[in-house]
């Protein structure tokens, strides 16, 4: 995750205003109101309640199972669910036909009609609509400008390459001007390079349409580059909704911090000291990890501390101030170009990653395997987790 | 690589292709006979031909095979198609083994059993044997060759192309229409076909079904055969087996074409 730090943090800068739920006075336009789905006796969708807003562009995250196209298709009307409601701009559109719903979807195998041209593609919601032919000639003809598929107007879908496909299934579902868009993994079939550049080309659209987006996705770092708001879902339930950069620094649980990037999980005891602040007894002969809470802990309660690899710095002396020191062996290196990975071994055996930039091109390597080496971090760089 | 001649592989080939088409290659050749005499050779001649076509009763008999071989595999074709589509979308119910096996048992049912079944069925409803009961009753067991080639289209085809159709609007019956129909038509075509020649050359179910008035070419050569056999039956056969070679290869030939397309494009989508 942290090799993209940097980009996420202009990110998070260019949407700070934008921050819709947390205005009492925004009306959301989607709402989950206790959804649940059931496929005979297994529970895809449980309970959930989830408000999207305007203008988002929201991701569903979570592994394969975790019911989160299932909820997409019940936003698309291919399922319905077995108990709540859905209400679209205040409306409940369960009774809904898929035909009749402002909504439109991008497929994750794009669906295109292999029998139209890349014209006729895009023009075929527009022809099921009340739309003179000239009207929807100019829509279609925006739509490849935006798109960037004029030159391949009178193509048939196999005659184009992967990329361009995709752009035509996005171009397809954004020509009606749907009030919601979903994208079910659409860069999945897309190579890492490629991508990249369509996540940006993706979140250019969203702004320069104000179409709201809600995409499906298993890939963390896709979800973190476009979203406005990620929902990290988890069997059925949702396990935290907020934006990216929340969701990386302050996650909910365990779940959530293991499932977004790397990090090193402590397991121990609490044992709260004074204000905002704990100690953590986790291992026989260590001293106790100091970090900071928010949450006010019994003694004695089981938590975890969760601190990603870039908060922990590695140095060959002591640190004079560091809240948490910690010494241990060089057991591992993964030299990643940008970012070097080492893995320490403290002395109960206990591994923990530690990642620092190579930010100078060639510079003498820091440390080898087996070298004795301290880990420190400080007070309010992990996070304490109860569950 | 390259295999070797092999005097084992060409003998076997040659006496299996002999055994499958030397009764056609003689009949063909024969109905080019001059004589009337039907096993003496006496010259080449097409007035066997000519002949056929000043034959009101042959002509009559085609003319009657024809139309219901056209209306027969037209139905044939629909209701196959609906039948391939509902077994295949339907999804996992309870029979659904049963139901599909149902409609392929007429495959294997002894002609005789459903010529017959079809025959009392046609009595106990007082319908009077001529066109349209042959009509039915080819209808009834080309259907199932439709049903299993369509299916077989079907079950390869990706349904979130219906969705999405769906999700821009269409109705379900405008999806069907406007996408699934034109991307399946290769094996709805072949299926016709398949359903043309089946009922261009049936004679048992036909005998069963027919009317007086409704003669069709195959009952009338049986029969005709049965008082001795002439040059005339042998240059229509020879017709016959012209047309239902036609029928067959070009059904084959749109499947293939479809499977080859299919694969030039999807070689084409992966190298991008």
């Amino acid at each position: 995750m942290s090799p993209d730090a940097a980009q996420q943090d202009t990110s998070q800068q260019a949407s700070r205003e934008f921050a819709p739920w947390n205005d009492p006075e925004e009306r959301p336009l989607i709402r989950f109101l206790s959804v649940t789905k059931k496929f005979g006796e297994f529970t895809a969708i449980d309970d959930l309640t989830l408000d999207i807003y305007r203008r988002e562009f929201f991701a569903l995250l979570g592994p394969s199972g975790c019911g989160k196209t299932t909820l997409m298709r019940m936003l698309a009307g291919f399922e319905a669910p077995t108990g709540g409601t859905i209400l679209l701009d205040g409306q409940d559109i369960v009774p809904v036909p898929p035909n009749r719903r402002p909504v439109n979807m991008m497929f994750q195998s794009y669906a295109l009609f292999p029998h139209l041209s890349v014209r006729d593609n895009i023009a075929f919601g527009l022809k099921r609509s009340r739309m003179s032919r000239e009207a929807i000639e100019e829509r279609v003809a925006e739509m490849l400008r935006l798109t960037r598929l004029e030159r391949f107007a009178t193509r048939k879908p196999h005659q184009i390459s992967g990329g361009q496909r995709q752009r035509v299934a996005l171009a397809r579902s954004l020509a009606k001007a749907p009030k919601l868009l979903l994208l079910d993994e659409p860069l999945g079939a897309l190579d890492k390079k490629l991508r990249q550049e369509t996540q940006f080309e993706l979140m250019d659209i969203q702004e320069r349409t104000g179409t709201t987006f809600v995409i499906v996705t298993h890939d963390q770092e896709e979800a973190m580059t476009v979203a406005s708001r990620v929902a990290v879902m988890d069997e059925g339930r949702i396990v935290q909704v907020a934006t990216p950069a929340e969701i990386y620094e302050s996650p909910n649980s365990v779940y959530v911090a293991d499932f977004i990037g790397d990090v090193n999980l402590i397991e121990g005891t609490a044992r709260p000291k004074g204000e905002n602040r704990v100690e953590i007894d986790w291992a026989e002969g260590q001293p106790p990890l100091i970090a900071a809470s928010q949450e006010r802990l019994a003694p004695g309660t089981r938590v975890h501390f969760a601190i990603r690899p870039e908060k922990v710095a590695i140095s060959s002396e002591r640190p004079a101030q560091a809240a948490n020191a910690f010494r241990g062996r060089v057991h591992d290196i993964a030299y990643l170009g940008n970012i070097s990975t080492y893995h320490v071994m403290l002395e109960n055996g206990h591994l923990i990653m530690a990642q620092t930039a190579n930010s100078r091109r060639i510079s003498r390597r820091g440390f080898s395997w087996e070298d004795t080496v301290w880990l420190s971090w400080t007070d309010s760089a992990g996070v304490v987790l109860t569950r | 690589m390259t295999r070797r001649f092999s005097w084992f592989n060409a003998t076997s080939l040659t006496l299996g292709f002999a055994f499958l088409y030397l009764p056609m290659v003689i009949l063909v050749i024969y109905s080019f006979n001059a004589s009337r005499l039907v096993t003496v050779w006496a010259g080449f001649s097409t007035k066997w031909y000519g002949e056929l076509l000043r034959n009101e009763a042959f002509l009559k008999a085609a003319w009657v095979t024809l139309k219901v071989a056209l209306l027969s595999s037209t139905l044939a074709t629909v209701l196959g198609t609906m039948a391939a589509y509902a077994l295949v979308r339907a999804g996992r119910f309870p029979g659904r083994t049963l139901f599909s096996g149902m409609i392929y048992a007429p495959l294997v049912m002894p002609e005789v059993i459903t010529g017959l079944s079809l025959l009392l069925l046609f009595i106990a409803i007082g319908l009077d044997r001529g066109v349209l009961t042959i009509v039915l009753a080819h209808t009834t067991f080309s259907m199932c060759y439709v049903s299993v080639v369509v299916s077989a289209r079907l079950v390869s085809f990706d349904r979130s192309l219906e969705e999405a159709a769906l999700d821009l609007g269409c109705t379900p019956f405008d999806a069907f229409r406007s996408v699934t129909l034109p991307i399946i038509a290769p094996a709805v075509i072949s299926g016709w076909l398949l359903a043309f020649t089946l009922s261009l050359d049936d004679l048992v179910i036909a005998s069963f079904t027919a009317g007086p008035s409704s003669t069709t070419l195959p009952i009338k050569i049986f029969s005709a055969v049965r008082l001795g056999v002439s040059p005339e039956i042998n240059a229509l056969s020879s017709i016959l087996i012209l047309i239902v070679t036609v029928g067959v290869v070009s059904a084959a030939l749109v499947s293939k074409r479809t499977i080859l397309r299919r694969e030039a494009e999807a070689r084409k989508a992966r190298r991008q």
